[in-house]
């Protein structure tokens, strides 16, 4: 007698599925809600209040929206960065390491010029903060150009030595000396400051940067050759080298521009939100970046859509942690969830379930 | 009556978007070579690997000396009885002649087994060495090891897939030898190949599979090779016509003295290479995959970065440190052996992968800016001048066919008006159609005072479209000769060369 072993199998499809590339991130966010609603009916609390408190509610005010945005900035920022990089097959990982980089050269015109009122000062933060983060990453470039290290493991390590540097620095040489003996840098002065855009509310210029920086890259991307490079180096890297598109350079190149935005973004976040230096200036953006880079399907405007949802669960669990008394590691909970069905539901557009049948003799 | 030793009825296989083997019926007797020919995307691969357990089939039987047999899988296969020698080898470059077929056999004792190795080969003509490693051998020394590694399993059915692509002509005759050994004990082959005089004279029964349906089955040496061409391809062939020559002095391309380490590991170092392309020639380069064909193309393209010595002058100015985009502005094109993946990239439209080479060339992004209504149009142009059969120019590369994608690739080199085009294998499994445009292109081309040099494995390909030939060995270059002044036979020994110097005499023999 055979024996038949039903089995599901995964078949690749003829041509990956173009409307499922981009219902994957809906689908994903929408499972995580459904996740979310059980895992908070678990914990005891009530799944539907708790949801709006998390997604809902922090669009439903001026003051929310506006801390979303805040909050997207530099999730934008680094997520179009690493975009670039992803598309090309960098695996820039040490994003948050270039943030706190760019943080730190881009502030030290402010803690050095303390009294300064130049209004050229900002501009030259923007810069410093931009070759910072460059500079950070130039090291997994070198490494990788030179001896073949592997960038994800370069670029990851070197976060930590960032955040020591920072807490080195704001503890020891660039400590406040009227700060009582706290670790932090001297307060800023105004002309180190982003302007706010409306009075009371936090949004700053640097919102604005982090809005049209999408949209230059959109551009470049669909228009320029160095846009058609990066996809090609990315999806044949052999048609790349036949077509004279150089592997040295475009690692130093995704790796110049994943490294200056991410330290473009350190510094906006010290001249604004904060304005000092502390020893921790970051809740993980360069991380969750990498979700948002995925979750805006590697396109600089899918990043802006996508910084602008994971800014509301950060918002939303703020306020969970402080209205439902939830705990705050269920936003970081959450960002999982929504990667763990993404990355689900992108195995789907390239492959579709298939039931097969095995007949085993049994003998 | 004696029954069959394999015998198929009605097997089908589906591959999602496409029938790969449509009810095929096939019979092989005791003792028999019986040839499988088809065009590339015939279904030969499909059924074969139905046959040796790698895939299952959907519908239809499988009989085994008249009894309905499962094959679950190659285990399977080899316990009734089937070998199989594939077209690309399952060795490991790094072990021995000897550890690699003790790795596919039960444990047992190396001592017995390279008796039992030798004793084998010389019994069949086979000639081995068990202990030089593989990554120094020729392919034939290599396809000698997989037969011999079959053999001793004792297989009653020996399948083999486009045996002589990778042989030389005196190769070849060996082999023949070998299996016309093997079917005198009674074993019988299945032989796939495309290459219809081989099988006139070696096959006593043939099956022709033409879009995955069997067309026919006929006795070869009843056929000539331009009837079977006609069943294969379902349609009248038309050779290459002899084309009028008209070599001019100067010269496209002159190489002097390149020599040229492999990045790969394994890989062939080129050595001391020293050719010229003329304006209104094609020269022919023949020799046996994993020659050096692979690394002399990236040298020539530019793509692995400058030589360690020797020279390479494009139209007359020294390109030896140039990037592959600035010998193409000196006036070269390139298309090189692998389509998907280096010529094209599979998941971008054809308008992006006109630009990938033609861009610069074409001035398509001249102000910094892609102008892609321009390359639209350009990508258009390819499509209606060289048949390419695409839904359309955002058709993505990977939807078309290999002969269709070739088309689009040599086209997208030749509307570049080039000075010279240099093409490594144009027509590998490609179908007649194409092949025929394709070359039909290239001669054109020249015909108007382009100079092309054609990387082929293909020797009738050579023979039929070059004025000049040389073969490439072990990375070394024999003499071009004039296509008329040079035989099938010459260029067979230079293939089989095992250096420079030896290669000479025998040419000059």
């Amino acid at each position: 007698m055979p024996l038949e072993i039903p089995l599901l199998t995964l078949e690749a499809r003829a041509t990956p599925s173009v409307s499922a590339a981009w219902l994957s991130p809906l689908l994903a966010l929408t499972l995580t809600a459904i996740t979310g609603a059980a895992i908070f009916l678990i914990m005891g609390k009530s799944p539907g209040i708790a949801l709006y408190i998390y997604f809902i509610e922090p669009l439903t005010s001026w003051s929310g929206l506006s801390e979303v945005l805040v909050k997207a900035g530099p999730l934008i920022l680094i997520g179009v960065g690493l975009s670039i990089g992803f598309r090309a097959g960098i695996w820039n990982i040490g994003a948050e390491g270039q943030f706190i980089a760019g943080a730190l050269l881009g502030s030290a015109p402010a803690i050095f010029f303390y009294e300064s009122a130049n209004p050229l000062i900002l501009p030259l933060m923007m810069l410093l903060g931009i070759l910072g983060g460059m500079g950070w990453a130039a090291i997994p470039a070198f490494l990788k150009t030179r001896f073949n290290a592997n960038e994800i493991l370069v670029s990851l390590m070197l976060v930590y030595v960032a955040e020591l540097l920072l807490i080195h620095l704001v503890q020891g040489p660039w400590r406040n000396p009227q700060g009582w003996g706290f670790p932090g840098t001297r307060m800023f002065p105004d002309a180190a400051l982003l302007p706010v855009l409306f009075a009371g509310y936090r949004i700053h210029l640097g919102t604005i940067i982090a809005i049209v920086v999408p949209l230059l890259v959109w551009f470049a991307l669909a228009k320029t050759p160095f846009g058609f490079q990066i996809k090609v180096f990315g999806s044949a890297p052999l048609a790349a080298r036949h077509a004279g598109i150089g592997e040295k350079r475009m690692i130093w190149v995704t790796l110049m521009i994943g490294g200056g935005l991410a330290g473009l973004a350190g510094v906006i976040e010290a001249s604004s939100t904060i304005g000092q230096l502390v020893p921790k200036i970051s809740p993980g953006y360069g991380f969750t970046a990498i979700i948002v880079a995925f979750l805006g399907r590697l396109h600089p405007v899918g990043a802006l859509l996508a910084g602008i949802a994971i800014a509301v669960t950060y918002i939303g669990g703020e306020g969970a942690q402080i209205s439902a008394g939830l705990p705050k590691a269920v936003t970081g909970l959450f960002q999982g969830i929504i990667l763990f069905y993404l990355l689900a539901f992108d195995l789907l557009t390239r492959y579709r379930l298939t039931r097969i049948t095995i007949s085993k003799s049994a003998t | 009556m004696i029954p069959a030793l394999l015998e198929l009825r009605g097997i089908q296989k589906i591959f999602p978007g496409c029938i790969a083997n449509d009810n095929i019926d096939l019979t092989i007797a005791p003792g028999e070579i019986h040839a499988l020919l088809g065009e590339n995307g015939a279904g030969k691969s499909t059924l074969v690997k139905m046959i040796y357990g790698v895939l299952r089939p959907d519908q239809g039987e499988i009989l085994w000396r008249g009894e309905s047999a499962q094959i679950d899988n190659p285990a399977s296969a080899r316990a009734l009885g089937i070998g199989m020698v594939f077209q690309h080898f399952s060795l490991f470059e790094s072990m021995t002649t000897l550890e690699n077929i003790a790795l596919a056999l039960p444990a047992q004792n190396l001592d017995l087994l390279r008796a039992q190795l030798e004793k084998t080969a010389n019994e069949y003509g086979l000639k081995l060495h068990p202990d030089r490693y593989v990554y120094d051998l020729s392919m034939g020394e290599r396809q000698r090891i997989e037969i011999v590694r079959c053999l001793l399993q004792d297989p009653k059915l020996l399948i083999l897939d486009e045996p002589t692509s990778v042989l030389t002509p005196q190769e070849s005759d060996v082999l023949f030898e070998t299996l016309r050994k093997l079917v005198a004990e009674g074993r019988s082959i299945l032989y796939i190949s495309h290459k219809l005089e081989e099988v006139r004279a070696l096959c006593g029964q043939a099956t022709i599979l033409r879009g995955g349906k069997r067309v026919d089955h006929c006795v070869p040496a009843e056929e000539t090779a331009q009837s079977l061409a006609e069943k294969m391809i379902g349609r009248r062939v038309e050779p290459i016509q002899d084309r009028e020559t008209s070599i001019l002095n100067e010269k496209r391309l002159v190489v002097s003295n390149l020599s040229k380490r492999s990045d790969e590991l394994h890989g062939t170092d080129i050595q001391d290479v020293t050719f010229t392309v003329h304006a209104g020639e094609i020269l022919g380069i023949a020799g046996i995959a994993g020659n050096g064909q692979t690394e002399l193309m990236a040298a020539l393209t530019g793509e692995t970065g400058p030589p360690q010595s020797g020279s390479i002058e494009i139209e007359n100015q020294d390109a030896t440190a140039m990037a592959p985009m600035d010998r193409r502005q000196l006036g070269a094109v390139f298309v090189p052996e692998e389509r998907i993946g280096q010529a094209a990239v599979s998941n971008l439209s054809l308008i992006q992968n006109s630009f990938l080479t033609s861009g610069k060339r074409m001035g398509f992004a001249s102000a910094g800016i892609i102008d892609w209504s321009a390359v639209g149009a350009y990508t258009g142009h390819i499509l209606d001048r060289f048949d390419v059969r695409a839904t359309g120019r955002d058709a993505l590369a990977s939807s078309l066919s290999g002969g269709n994608l070739q088309k689009f690739i040599v086209g997208r080199e030749i509307l570049q008006a080039p000075q010279l085009i240099i093409v490594s294998q144009p027509t590998w499994g490609v179908d007649a159609g194409a092949a025929a445009a394709i070359h039909e292109q290239i001669q054109e081309l020249v015909a108007n005072g382009a100079g092309a040099l054609v990387i082929s494995q293909d020797l009738d390909e050579i023979f039929s479209l070059c004025d000049r030939i040389a073969v490439i060995s072990q990375g070394s270059l024999s003499t071009p000769r004039p296509a008329a002044e040079i035989t099938t036979e010459a260029v067979g020994l230079l293939m089989g060369a095992s250096n420079h110097a030896s290669g000479d005499s025998l040419a000059n023999a």
